[in-house]
């Protein structure tokens, strides 16, 4: 038996490397050896047990079996059919592991096989260098130059020639003020310069916040200019230093400044994910912002843990059924203050044991009297100013006020002595410290995606207009009109 | 964790594989010794090591394999408050310029609020830290 064994540094991150190197049928597009490669059949290339069949530029034919594939450990294993070389009982293990000092990846590749007697140096020399080593260089020269070249056409529509500004339409608000200030318009992405990248945007996510930026509240834009957090799409090209992502691409982000109201979009590319292949299109561009806002307030900001009591208020809102279900999901308690009885059932059917209802911002009373006179562990509150003192009563000794909004106006001065009375811990956050490290944002989605992937969280997406109707989206959002995640269709 | 070191596998393991030998290689031991007379490359010796900041720390070979360039050992006493810690170190060849790959991972318990911490102590700290001072050794 014939072992041979190449392995050689890539410079760039693991996330890019495989996500060539785990489609079975990428070889054309990287390998200098392969003219030509079809899986049998028209099966997925990343099927276990699908067959492609390549010929080499040498004229040589080859058919491979895939034999495993884990996206955990980063392996592909193969094995020769049959092939127009003599290579006998050939299997071959592709490995990747992430090398942490420095963004760079270690490909580990061997295979065993037998030969004709006498054949046996040539065709190691053939495998070893003509094919691992010349895959090293190979992925390497493609990886170069995907960062150049303008994106595929099968991948992202319409072609667009590097260092053009791509056609494009958005939404831009033309001053400060109510819906009437959108305009639909043309809105084309320049090339992306250094560390950015262009994105043909397929789902725009809607949130109150987009309304407080349109009406000047929150001051992150100067008019005219397009609306809009967060969104998914395709990557179209990237410029240079960036690794994370590749043309074709599926990306989602949530992240200032505004302008994802648009489809097509050229940003910042630290700020932007790669989408896991089960989580679509809507549900990302609906779930970053709400869903990595869940996911820090329960995980990071408040560690939530079994047993504890959560007080969520408004919690059949956006956020707040995302954090009733995935805190009963942590098997803690949850209380929750709503609106309406409608919204009671809402918040019940999400996790919500005790929904309680009012317009009035009393509910301390009624948390002590559910909690034996205790009081809530952690209180999620959007609420701002008029829920204060009531937010303070509720909470049990040494609890934690964790305040993320201030619907009902911003919260006066607290002095020390306040937080003294029943040693309380007050934090004020806000999702984009949390997510301002590439390492932590990654994590952060991820974690949205496993809990959506697993069910801990869900989405119910009733609202979707084109992109064109924005206006209308802000119209029936303050109206009040809607459940649920809004989201624009380009 | 993991970093690339510029010497082939052969050479770094010949520095690394004496179990009495950190305060060769790493920047943060005083000074080591084998318990008991026994010698460093015997499965089941205990080096007892001293590091700069005063800290005593035990610890036991596991596992010594010259054929994968692989060390395993454990932490029987530590100043760390980790419990059933198991730690690997490995080099693995990369034939592409003759250099050489190491991943260094440990597994171990401790009070869920110390293991960022802990993470980072360890990962950063130690491991990490090991990894810069083998590459400069090994500059080329």
């Amino acid at each position: 038996m014939i072992r041979v064994t190449r392995s050689a540094v890539i410079d760039a991150p693991i996330e890019r490397v495989w996500a060539v190197l785990r489609d079975f049928n990428s070889h054309t597009a990287w390998h200098p050896v392969v003219a030509d490669s079809e899986i049998e059949g028209g099966e997925p290339s990343d099927q276990i047990g699908c067959v492609r069949r390549f010929t080499l530029r040498d004229g040589n034919r080859i058919r491979e079996q895939l034999l495993a594939l884990s996206d955990r450990d980063h392996v592909s294993t193969y094995c020769i059919l049959d092939a127009s070389v003599p290579l006998q009982r050939y299997v071959a293990t592709l490995q990747l592991k992430r090398v942490t000092d420095g963004e760079r990846t270690f490909w580990h590749w061997q295979s065993t096989f037998d030969a004709p007697p006498g054949r046996e140096r040539e065709l190691a020399d053939m495998v070893g260098t003509g094919v691992y080593e010349g895959g090293f260089e190979g992925l390497r020269a493609y990886l170069r130059r995907s960062r150049h070249t303008p994106h595929r056409a099968a991948a992202t529509g319409r072609p667009v020639a590097a260092g053009e500004a791509m056609p494009a339409q958005g939404v831009v608000a033309t001053a400060f003020g109510g819906p009437e200030v959108l305009r639909y318009q043309p809105l084309p992405a320049r090339p992306p310069g250094p560390g950015e990248v262009r994105i043909r945007q397929t789902a725009v996510g809607v949130n109150y916040i987009d309304v407080y930026v349109r009406a000047g509240l929150y001051r992150m834009i100067e008019p005219p200019a397009p609306l809009g957090m967060e969104a998914a799409g395709v990557v179209v090209d990237v410029g240079d230093g960036v690794a994370h992502l590749l043309p074709g691409d599926r990306v989602a982000y949530a992240c200032a400044p505004p302008g994802a109201y648009a489809s097509a979009r050229t940003m910042r590319a630290d700020q932007v994910v790669v989408l896991p292949d089960e989580v679509d299109d809507e549900s990302a561009a609906a779930l970053m912002l709400k869903g990595m806002t869940a996911a820090y307030l329960l995980h990071r900001t408040h560690r939530v843990r079994a047993g504890e009591t959560v007080l969520v208020h408004a919690a059949a809102g956006g956020v707040g059924l995302l954090l009733c279900q995935w805190a009963k999901a942590l098997g803690a308690r949850v209380i929750g203050t709503v609106s309406s009885d409608d919204k009671a059932r809402l918040a019940r059917a999400n996790g919500c044991e005790l929904p309680l209802v009012g317009r009035d911002y009393r509910f301390a009373a009624a948390v002590k009297a559910a909690t034996n006179g205790r009081g809530a562990d952690v209180i999620y509150d959007g609420l701002g100013r008029a829920a204060m003192e009531e937010n303070l009563e509720a909470l049990a000794l040494c609890g934690h006020w964790v305040s993320y909004g201030q619907a009902s106006g911003p919260l006066p001065p607290i002095g020390p002595e306040t937080l003294a009375a029943r040693s309380t811990t007050l934090t004020r956050p806000v999702l984009f410290h949390y997510t301002a490290e590439r390492a932590a944002l990654d994590e952060l989605a991820r974690q949205t995606f496993d809990a959506l992937r697993a069910g801990v969280i869900r989405l119910d997406i009733r609202h979707r207009y084109p992109l064109a109707a924005a206006a209308e989206t802000h119209r029936d959002l303050e109206g009040r009109r809607t459940t649920g995640p809004l989201v624009l269709l380009p | 964790m993991s970093s690339v070191i510029d010497a082939p596998a052969d050479t770094v393991w010949a520095q690394i594989r004496d179990f009495n030998g950190l305060p060769k290689w790493t920047p943060f031991v005083a000074d080591s010794r084998i318990e008991g007379g026994m010698a460093p490359d015997t499965v089941g010796c205990v080096r007892n090591f001293r590091l700069k900041d005063g800290g005593v720390i035990r610890e036991q070979l596991l596992t010594l394999s010259d054929y994968d360039f692989q060390c395993t050992y454990s932490i029987l006493e530590s100043p760390m408050g980790v419990d059933n810690y198991v730690a690997t170190l490995k080099l693995t060849p990369v034939t592409d310029g003759g250099r050489t790959f190491a991943e260094w991972w440990a597994e171990f318990d401790c009070a869920p609020e110390r293991e960022g911490q802990l993470a980072q102590q360890i990962g950063q700290g130690v491991f990490q830290t090991a990894f810069d001072s083998l590459k400069t050794i090994f500059r080329r």
